[in-house]
């Protein structure tokens, strides 16, 4: 865990870095630093390894002060990813990635096995352990920059808009990579970008900073989405707060409404009761197994429901999709809700307007 | 040390040496200017002509001063028109590779913004690139009249004037007298100091923009 | 300007005066001129590169007192190097060390300028990177450092060695040997009559430029040599290779 204790960090010049920040980062925890530019997040980060010194307050690695241990040790065992990445131009991927375990003195060969796996594990080509760096693609640059971080397997990581320098797509490739390793390594992670959406995105817990270096909210992503602390950073979340809310939560924290339910065989009088209850013109139709079949207007029905008559609905959710992808199946769906299926096609309920309603206010 | 009353009955010497110098210095300057800039475009221009332009100017400059004096000799003789001549050989070298980097410095996009606009190659040539090349050609001006001032001096060599000729004529040969041997190395220290400071100054009346950088 | 007839008359005299045996033996031979001019170019370049290199690489590791490395260079290049041997010359009569020292002072600035600049122009974010991952000073400097500023270094080194042949060849102007000898030797002898000290003039000045040449060329190769393969980014084609996962 790293722990900072009443920290301030005030320039040669002057100029106030960080204004007496007081912030936990949480054991395997992705905590992200968000602000716009001279906010004290990157100062903050540095402040962790001792690329910059803090001028009053502690900081403390696993209980350790951070001032009282030597900066190269420290380094060594806190993983490091910047957005330039700067790579060593003069040496190979290989042994940029061997960096730290040359460092800290492994042999050979168990480090040549770490470079193989790591290579590996962020989706590089083998070919490109003997290239340079030059003659890689940026994105593939960045890859190597978090392979080289990872590669003495620090408990601890401290990234600097990692993904800055790539184009959107790769990036959102990138963080997507990124969760799923984090999923397995469980790494301590202090992340820091300007972007709210991708601190958002990438964030256990979100630090928001403001100008001058001070911490405005520190929570989970979806608490500081429901209840902003103060008019900065509202302004900061943007527009479309409650979408971004949506888009962290899943389908399975809300509770489905069966909806306007019917069966094959059910009669015509039925159906138009079902309907009627229900305020629709239309119906869902589900098999005695509990599958989904389709849906159907009411004016549209024999005597009788058939299994085949009904229309199908062209976009379905379930449990782990996001709110956000239900009200965008609302919205682009003649019915006006999202049908929520299991994986084996079992009709689990519906979402309506309503519902998203009550979960965003 | 210094023979202060030798300096005062010999002010015209040293006035007539300093003044060679500096017309030693200035000719070939402004000769190497005149050549190499229209040189230098046309290297810029046309790409094929560029990399033997470089290449000659490369092997040309490895050739030393003593020797680039000496092969003057069976042409022009032991004169001024010599000394002027490699002289103008070293500065053109110089300035025809200012140019080119100068040129090559203008980024892609304002040349291409010209000519978005409807500049004529000509046009674009003298109000455009021209100007933005000024701060590397006069980078190169300043190397070349540095280093002029200093080879002036190797003209000794083949009997031409200018401050050299005081250093070893009337210092080293008569029998190591050090004053005009310090006077004119001095005076040469302080020619190239004062060279420098003016065409910075110059530099920064012709390139208002690049003020305050 | 040298008449039609008269220059293949000279160009005999040329060929005449080289293939002459007593040139190639002796003390006054041309083999001993240029062992001497080696003698002097090589001994000051080494001196000057001892000097200059440790000088450069800790004003550009520590990145302080960068502004006096320029100023050295700038007046260096103000001062003649022949006024500097008359200068040097007439305080320490016939000493060989006048002729080292006056070439040292030639090749220092480049060196030192080369050198600072070199260590100096390290990407900041390599250097950020490098130190973040826990180097020290020395293993930056060593591991990081020097190697990426490999090829200025050894071109400043270059430049000054070019320098020295070129201008050892002034040694002979108060009295010692190399290849100056000749010209200087030659200019003595007068001009009048092409057979008389012409020849060796000429000689002596093609002489010292083709070593100032051939230096150029044999360092070319050597600092190619030395730069780190990852650096010669011209060599190998920066073809990509596709990743595994955009593929």
């Amino acid at each position: 865990m790293i722990s900072f204790d009443h920290v301030t960090k005030r320039f040669d010049d002057g100029t106030v870095g960080v204004a007496d920040l007081s912030l936990d980062v949480p054991e395997g925890q992705v905590v992200v630093l968000v602000g716009p530019s001279g906010c004290g997040k990157t100062t903050t980060m540095r402040m962790v390894n001792r690329m910059i010194e803090p001028t009053e307050g502690t900081i403390t690695v696993d209980g350790r002060d951070v001032m009282a241990t030597d900066p190269a040790e420290l380094r060594r065992r806190i993983g490091y990813v910047i957005q330039q990445i700067g790579l060593f131009p003069h040496r190979t991927i290989a042994e940029n990635i061997a960096t730290v375990p040359g460092l800290i003195g492994w042999d050979r060969a168990r480090t040549a096995e770490r470079v193989r796996e790591l290579i590996d594990t962020v989706g590089l080509p083998e070919g490109v352990a003997d290239r340079y760096p030059h003659q890689l693609s940026g994105g593939q640059r960045q890859r190597v920059g978090v392979a080289r971080a990872l590669a003495a397997d620090p408990p601890i990581m401290l990234m600097d808009e990692p993904f800055g320098a790539v184009d959107p797509i790769v990036r959102t490739r990138l963080q997507d990579e990124f969760l799923r390793l984090q999923a397995a390594v469980r790494k301590t992670i202090v992340f820091v970008t300007h972007d709210i959406d991708e601190a958002i995105r990438m964030g256990d817990r979100i630090a928001i900073f403001r100008e001058g270096g001070h911490l405005e909210q520190f929570d989970t992503p979806t608490a500081i989405l429901a209840e902003p602390a103060n008019d900065f950073v509202t302004d900061f979340l943007g527009a479309e707060r409650g979408l971004k809310r949506l888009a962290l939560i899943p389908v399975s924290d809300v509770k489905a409404d069966p909806g306007p339910l019917v069966r094959p065989g059910d009669p015509r009088d039925r159906v138009q009761q079902v309907a009627a209850t229900e305020g629709t013109d239309w119906v869902v139709v589900v098999d005695a197994d509990g599958r989904l079949c389709g849906w159907a207007y009411v004016d549209e029905l024999g005597e009788q429901v058939e299994a085949t008559g009904a229309r199908p609905f062209s976009l379905r959710v379930f449990a782990d999709d996001s709110l956000r992808k239900a009200l965008d199946s609302m919205v682009t769906s003649r019915t006006g809700v999202a049908v929520r299926v299991s994986g084996d096609d079992r009709y689990e309920g519906m979402l309506t307007q309503d519902i998203l309603t009550r979960e965003i206010v | 040390m210094i023979d202060w009353a030798w300096i005062g009955r010999h002010t015209d010497d040293i006035w007539s040496a300093t003044r060679e110098h500096l017309v030693l210095t200035a000719l070939p300057v402004l000769l190497g200017l005149i050549l190499a800039v229209p040189l230098g475009i046309l290297a810029t221009r046309t790409p094929r002509l560029a990399t033997p332009v470089l290449a000659v100017s490369g092997v040309l400059y490895t050739i030393p001063a003593l020797a680039m004096f000496v092969f003057m000799i069976p042409f022009t003789g032991l004169t001024v028109t010599s000394a002027v001549i490699a002289l103008t050989i070293y500065t053109l070298i110089v300035l025809v590779r200012a140019t080119i980097d100068g040129l090559a410095s203008v980024p892609r996009d304002v040349r291409e913004a010209a000519e978005a606009m409807g500049y004529r190659p000509a046009a674009r040539l003298l109000r455009v690139e021209l100007p933005l090349a000024l701060p590397v050609l006069i980078a190169g001006i300043r190397i070349a009249t540095v280093s002029t001032i200093g080879l002036v001096a190797i003209g000794v060599i083949i009997n031409v004037g200018g401050l050299g000729r005081l250093v070893y004529s009337l210092g080293f040969q008569r029998n190591f007298f050090m004053t005009p041997i310090w006077t004119g190395l001095a005076l040469i220290v302080a020619l190239s100091v004062v060279a420098d400071l003016a065409l910075i100054a110059v530099e920064r009346r012709l390139t208002p923009w690049s003020r305050g950088r | 300007m040298v008449q039609g007839p008269l220059r293949v008359d000279f160009l005999t005299v040329l060929a005449d005066w080289i293939s002459d045996p007593a040139r190639w033996t002796g003390a006054t031979g041309i083999p001993n001129r240029l062992l001497q001019h080696l003698g002097y170019s090589v001994g000051a370049t080494l001196i000057a590169a001892a000097i200059a290199l440790p000088l450069g690489i800790w004003l550009g590791h520590t990145g302080r007192y960068g502004n006096l490395a320029i100023q050295i260079t700038n007046v260096g290049r103000a001062v003649p190097t022949l006024v500097l041997i008359l200068l040097l010359f007439a305080l320490w009569p016939f000493n060989v060390a006048v002729i080292f020292a006056a070439l040292v002072a030639l090749a220092v600035p480049p060196i030192l300028a080369n050198a600072y600049v070199g260590i100096r122009q390290v990407d900041p974010e390599v250097r950020d990177a490098a130190l973040g991952m826990g180097m020290r000073g020395t293993q930056l400097l060593r591991e990081i450092e020097i190697p990426v500023a490999i090829p200025l270094i050894m071109s400043g080194v270059r430049t000054s060695a070019v320098q020295i042949v070129a201008t050892a060849g002034l040694a002979a102007f108060v009295g010692f040997g190399g290849l100056g000898r000749l010209v200087i030797d030659g200019v003595a002898k007068g001009f009048r009559g092409t057979a008389r000290g012409l020849p060796e003039v000429v000689w002596g000045a093609v002489l010292i430029a083709a070593l100032a040449v051939l230096t150029e060329l044999l360092l070319a190769r050597v600092q190619r040599a030395v730069t780190p393969r990852g650096l010669r980014r011209q060599a190998t084609p920066a073809s990509e290779i596709p990743s595994a996962s955009t593929t």
